[in-house]
């Protein structure tokens, strides 16, 4: 299976630079899913690089009111990137983080807020970037099977991210996309909230797992690792067989992987 | 309580940052936006009222029965009270524009406001709103509020011309006409009705069991 | 009423355990969320006015002390009084000594959540007068001696067959003795028990959606009708309201008449609607002849200009509720209070203490459904992290979450230690689950393994392979 994105990506004859945040639970859970977004901005012409100094975006700081040290891992990431013409990062809750808070946590000091909010005007999630300032055409891939996709909160109501994804699939043939009863509706992931109250958590989890199953899909795709690794912990935790990837794992054709929570066996994966 | 009313401003001036009210020349220009009332955008409603009327009242089980003159009132409301086996006792309002309507003389009517075992009442209406499909009762001694509330039966006479299109129509006709706020201003959509049981609707709550509507088109 | 936000967790357990109130709150997401949608639909301008309805708030809260003044101002022009209380306590005063100069004994109630606020029912029972409420939901809530577990529909988690057997257990003794399992059957039941207490009151007390400075007017909406038959066949009127209610003109109601109903069951309009302006007039033919409004403050003047600001343009319709997974599943008991759902947890913790509701803020996967869907587009996400932001300053979170989160933020503001520590973490991890591709058990996640499986790291971090595969050659 091959993928190739064609689109425009260039800024007069120079292709654009794309800053790649990979996101902590990429980076240290399934790097699969950051070459393939590595793979899917370099096939639409863009020059990648992965600066260094980068780790998080800072939501569980942030998200548990410690605003102080949300500033300093904040500031970690505009110096990292706002030398680039795009940050893009396969995840719509760190995008929306950097976009919509990063700002705000700059209220009362000018200076930073302004290089946030130059930042945030740079800051794409993958599928929004190819769709919306690539305009990437085709994606010359084809796969068989029949796919549903989870549409994660912060993504969906803080960046719009919904047709992008499905338009995107859209392209890649002998896939069937079939819609999930409340697919824009919380899988319970919440960041530590699925810790803190777990109870709470497995039912909003189960429910999620339910729709899916309901769809007969092969495949759960989605745009957040978090939701995804919530989501397909409780398939196998349930015996399910579902198998689930990162959307742009089948965007960029690169599914010949053990989907998340399997691993691969002599007799296949498990 | 005075006290409280002076702790609860100071609180609310301390919140906006202001030592004391607000400079006269606001106040005064706040004063002057109470006295002339604007409206804020008005949902589009159809040209033809009686109908956008009409079809949102019986949406929500209303029933209307139009009529071509104040002379077909006696015998729908007749109709009504012998459909629905609601005896022979009429309460009317003391309504001028239910003066002189000629009702059966198999009923017994009183004009008078409503007991506690009126079954059926009849009333006048200001308007009728034609964006919700509401009637629109003031209270007065010409129609007192009980006829609205404890008869399990609402008959409204209303006129066509009386329907206006929106809810801050009525506000506009109100002060065209000079007419203060009554006690109460009831705007009415419909017949009764609860849905506190497992999310059921069910009609005939508290109020009325039925709205009959007849819109007169002289 | 007391709060009981303390045992949110406990009070959860118990009601994801309940199969009655699980099938109850389906209601909910086929009722209400179906409905609001539709009625959304419908209204092209729902959009608009929606904007418009924020900025009439804004506009009146900057202002506020100028329209509740005028407000008085008018109540008093139309022959009723005003009286202002600071406290859940002095409000209850003053109902209490207007109902006893009034020499009365029976008090029927509209619902009010206000009133809920200030425990006005045990208030009067302990003056020995005797409150009856009115709204159905609010009846049969008081029947069976619980808190409302909605602010809109209050009884939304009881079913049928509880409702039968309570009407048949209280109804008995006004002569009702067959047990009614039909909905018409139970609400006709009901209409006939509740009619005798209307026309038996003293006083009437009702809520308000709205306060209107132009006239001096309250407004009720309702579908049953009780809230007129309550203001309108006793000789007093009291209607309690918290101050923010205040808009300042009749066409202003309307607007914000017109997101309220829709946000609320999908309505376009609710049943009765009633605008009340004083007592009888002198050739009225009924109605009270006192009329009284009692204005309560209890911390809403101190929300004004901060983080909470917002949170006064709710006109309590329930759409955030309706919405929200969380609430969904867990129902309204569990907050613990008057105000539930994602309102209740910014309200409760403000009026009744963070340290005594803390778990409320933070029972929330801020998914922003409540914003989505607020007709006053109130910014609940942003006010449940900062009493977050109250509770870390505070050092009201827990030893453990504030240590993982320190050791987290340590390393995260330290990339090349990160990119070590964690690099080998998650190298070990992927080795000894490399069989499986997941752990069922998890040193140390243990509220993650209880509920699902832990996926296993893939292998070495993605900073770790980038590196070795680019060299480092990269900036």
């Amino acid at each position: 299976m091959t993928s190739e994105a064609t689109a425009s990506s260039t800024t007069e004859g120079h292709p654009l630079r794309v800053g790649l945040f990979v996101t902590c639970l990429v980076d240290l859970m399934r790097p699969n899913v950051g070459f393939s977004t590595v793979k899917l901005l370099e096939d639409a012409g863009c020059r990648v690089e992965v600066p260094e100094l980068q780790t998080c975006c800072g939501q569980p700081a942030y998200n548990s009111g410690d605003f102080s040290d949300t500033q300093h891992i904040a500031r970690q990431v505009i110096t990292a990137f706002e030398g680039y013409d795009y940050l893009v990062a396969p995840s719509g809750s760190c995008v929306g983080m950097i976009k919509e808070h990063y700002p705000r946590l700059f209220s009362t000091d000018a200076g930073w807020r302004n290089r946030a909010e130059r930042l945030a005007g740079r800051s794409y999630e993958i599928a929004s970037f190819l769709h919306d300032v690539l305009a990437v055409e085709s994606l010359g891939a084809s796969h068989e099977a029949s796919v549903t996709y989870h549409d994660s909160c912060s993504g969906l109501r803080e960046l719009g991210i919904h047709d992008q994804p499905r338009a995107l699939l859209g392209k890649i043939s002998g896939l069937e996309l079939r819609e999930m009863t409340d697919s824009n509706v919380c899988c319970g992931f919440g960041g530590t909230f699925c810790v803190k109250y777990p109870k709470i958590s497995e039912h909003l989890v189960s429910e999620k797992v339910a729709n899916i199953a309901g769809t007969g899909a092969e495949l759960l795709l989605g745009g957040d690792l978090g939701c995804l690794l919530n989501i397909a912990g409780r398939i196998k935790r349930e015996g399910r067989d579902t198998k689930v990837f990162h959307v742009v794992e089948m965007l960029a054709g690169m599914i010949d992987v053990p989907a998340i929570g399997e691993a691969e066996t002599p007799d296949g994966p498990v | 309580m005075n006290g409280s009313k002076a702790h609860v401003l100071a609180s609310i001036r301390a919140s906006l940052n202001r030592s004391g009210p607000l400079p006269a020349s606001v106040a005064r220009s706040l004063q002057a936006r109470l006295a002339r009332p604007r409206a804020n955008l008005k949902p589009v409603v159809g040209a033809d009222l009686t109908a956008h009327f009409t079809a949102q009242l019986e949406a929500v089980s209303g029933k209307v029965t139009r009529v071509a003159s104040i002379d077909a009132v006696a015998e729908v409301v007749a109709t009504h009270m012998r459909s629905y086996d609601l005896g022979a006792r009429l309460v009317v309002a003391p309504d001028p524009a239910l003066e002189g309507i000629p009702w059966s003389n198999r009923l017994s009517v009183e004009r008078r406001a409503a007991a506690g075992d009126d079954r059926v009442s009849v009333t006048g209406a200001y308007a009728g709103v034609a964006e919700t499909g509401s009637l629109v009762l003031l209270s007065s001694p010409e129609s007192p509020t009980t006829l609205n509330f404890l008869p399990d039966d609402h008959l409204v006479v209303l006129r066509e011309v009386q329907i206006v299109p929106h809810i801050e129509d009525v506000w506009v006709r109100m002060r065209s006409d000079k007419r203060r706020m009554p006690r109460t201003v009831n705007f009415i959509t419909g017949p009764s009705k609860t849905a506190d049981v497992e999310q059921t609707i069910q009609e005939g709550a508290h109020g009325p069991r039925r709205l009959h509507v007849i819109l007169v088109s002289e | 009423m007391k709060s009981t936000a303390a045992k949110f967790k406990k009070s959860v357990r118990v009601s994801l355990g309940d199969p009655d109130l699980q099938r109850a709150m389906g209601f909910i997401k086929s009722g209400f969320v179906k409905n609001r949608r539709a009625a959304v639909e419908r209204l092209p301008e729902f959009d608009e006015l929606r904007r418009l309805a924020r900025g009439i708030k804004e506009h009146t809260l900057q202002n506020l002390d100028f329209y509740l003044e005028a407000y008085e101002e008018r109540v008093q022009a139309s022959g009723g009084h005003v009286h202002w209380a600071s406290t859940p306590e002095q409000a209850c005063e003053i109902v209490v000594d207007i109902c006893r100069r009034a020499g009365a004994k029976r008090v029927t109630k509209g619902k009010s959540m206000v009133g809920e606020e200030m425990g006005i029912n045990d208030a009067l029972e302990q003056a020995g007068l005797e409150p009856i409420e009115t709204d159905l939901g609010e009846y049969i809530i008081q029947l069976a001696e619980e808190p409302p577990s909605h602010i809109i529909a209050p009884a939304v988690h009881k079913t049928k067959h509880q409702i039968t057997e309570l009407f048949h257990t209280h109804h008995a003794r006004y002569g009702y003795t067959e047990r009614q399992t039909e909905v018409p059957a139970l609400v006709d039941e009901a209409r006939q028990v509740l009619r005798e207490k209307f026309l038996s009151a003293d006083v009437g007390i009702t809520g308000a959606n709205f306060l209107i400075a132009e006239t001096g007017s309250s407004v009720i909406v309702t579908n049953e009708g009780n809230g007129d038959l309550t203001n309108t066949l006793p000789r007093v009127h009291i209607v309690t309201a918290g101050i923010e209610k205040i808009v300042p003109t009749r066409e202003d109601a309307s607007t914000l008449l017109r997101v309220l109903a829709r946000s609320a069951t999908g309505q376009e309009m609710s049943v009765y609607t009633t605008f009340s302006t004083g007592p009888r007039r002198s050739d009225d033919l009924d109605g009270p002849s006192e009329y009284h409004v009692v204005l309560l403050d209890n911390g809403r003047s101190q929300m004004l200009g901060n983080a909470f600001h917002e949170m006064l343009r709710c006109i309590r319709c329930g759409a955030c509720m309706n919405h929200c997974p969380v609430y969904q599943g867990i129902g309204g008991h569990a907050y613990g209070w008057v105000y539930v759902g994602p309102m209740g947890s910014v309200l409760t913790p403000l009026m009744v203490g963070l340290d005594e509701a803390g778990d409320l803020p933070n029972a929330c996967t801020l998914n922003g459904r409540c914003r989505e869907v607020c007709p006053m587009e109130i910014g609940l996400p942003d006010m449940l992290r900062e009493l977050r932001r109250r509770q870390y300053q505070d050092r009201q979170t827990s030893r453990t979450s504030r240590t993982a989160l320190a050791a987290w933020s340590f390393l995260a503001r330290r990339p090349r230690l990160y990119r070590r520590l964690m690099g080998a973490a998650v190298a070990s991890l992927a080795w000894l689950g490399r069989r499986r591709g997941r752990f069922r058990h998890m040193l140390l996640a243990g509220g993650w393994t209880s509920v699902r499986d832990l996926p296993a790291p893939q292998g070495a971090s993605f900073q770790n392979q980038w590196r070795k595969r680019r060299g480092d050659a990269q900036p």
